[in-house]
């Protein structure tokens, strides 16, 4: 298995982000957290704040407002109600 | 037989309609564009809600199960979405839908179903309140661009009646946008929540799901808005399926009166010829007479 996590971001107009990163930010309900490759299942709902994308050096990230996060062996999803990346 | 200047009016008369319906195939074109990526974006945010819903509906059962993944239990009360366009011109598109959903509506009123309506969409309206009348309880309009807050009203005015117990079961009429030459009309089960076949609860490979918060209350809040983004995309897909079929329904319109200008000129050539001869003739046999 790769030491990659597969992270998609959709909003309900459009796919914002799909790849394979090293690491995803997020803040859920319950408190914030973060997930990596080969991450246990896990569904939560998001707080209105960032999503940051780790990979490599870089970081990208994306204001969102309320959504779930959906963690599976295939990766993480995240479908935010609306989500706008932060320039 | 018409008169040359008759039929020089009427030749021109359908040019003039020609150059409107190529006008609006280019502008449906141009639209249409726009609206496909609008709709192809909408898909993967529902399918994904959906396996997310799947894989939640897999985690609870029984009476814990909210009502609107469950159902109420009875079938006797229907509340029908019919989701047209605006506009018309555009072939058989809304007819389709309100036909299918109107064969649809008499099916249940002869099972003894209750049925209430609410239209989203002129053209959903005006057919219906002229046969269903009485059962309309709300109608919108499609709007000139679909947009989340619109689908929203629409969408927590169907769980409102769905939370005051008022209705059962909740269906919803659109037309799904397979290409841009076929849309299909489409009769989509809203409450109880329609796990779609293909939608298998992803496989965990033994682990269990963690979630935050409570199986219950994280239905109690996906649903709803499962319910909105379900009207979205359906608004999405119509608008796209529309342009598509007004800008086949604008080609056809736009080749026939083609065909029409092309058989009047001949007719009209003829009709000039035949009488320039006639005159020849009259000309000549006077001459002759001299």
């Amino acid at each position: 298995m790769s030491g990659k996590l597969h992270f998609s971001l959709v909003s309900p107009e459009r796919e914002l982000f799909a790849g394979n990163v090293d690491q995803v930010d997020a803040a859920g309900v319950e408190g914030d957290f973060g997930v990596l490759a080969n991450h246990a299942p896990f569904m939560t709902a998001l707080k209105t704040g960032v999503v940051t994308v780790r990979d490599g050096g870089s970081a990208r990230v994306f204001e969102i407002e309320g959504g779930f996060a959906d963690v599976t062996p295939d990766g993480l999803t995240i479908l935010a109600e609306s989500a706008v990346e932060r320039v | 037989m018409a008169s040359l200047k008759e039929m020089r009016n009427r030749i021109a008369s359908v040019k003039a309609t020609q150059k409107i319906t190529k006008a609006m195939q280019m502008v449906a074109a141009a639209k249409l564009r726009r609206s496909q990526d609008a709709a192809m974006g909408a898909r993967p945010y529902a399918s994904r809600m959906a396996a997310a819903i799947a894989n939640l509906a897999a985690g609870v059962s029984g009476d814990s199960a909210p009502k609107m993944l469950a159902g109420t239990g009875s079938d006797q009360r229907q509340l029908v979405v019919v989701a047209t366009s605006d506009r018309g011109l555009a072939g058989g598109f809304n007819s389709n839908i309100v036909r299918a959903a109107r064969d649809h509506i008499v099916a249940l009123t002869n099972e003894g179903k209750t049925v209430s309506i609410i239209t989203v969409g002129k053209k959903a309206l005006a057919p219906l309140r002229r046969q269903f009348g009485d059962k309309i309880v709300a109608s919108y309009e499609a709007g000139a661009k679909p947009s989340l807050d619109a689908a929203l009203a629409i969408a927590s005015d169907i769980a409102e009646l769905f939370e005051s117990g008022q209705v059962d079961v909740v269906s919803l009429f659109y037309s799904r946008f397979k290409s841009v030459v076929q849309q299909i009309p489409t009769n989509k089960r809203l409450i109880p929540a329609s796990v779609e076949a293909g939608t298998e609860p992803i496989d965990l490979k033994g682990a269990a799901y963690e979630y935050e918060p409570a199986e219950d209350e994280l239905l109690d809040v996906l649903l709803p808005r499962n319910l909105n983004v379900q009207v979205f995309s359906a608004m999405l897909e119509n608008q796209a399926g529309f342009y598509a079929s007004q800008m086949a329904a604008m080609d056809n319109a736009t080749r026939n009166a083609g065909d029409m200008i092309k058989a009047y000129t001949i007719q009209y050539n003829r009709t000039r010829q035949a009488q320039i001869t006639k005159e020849l003739i009259e000309i000549i046999s006077g001459a002759e007479a001299l």
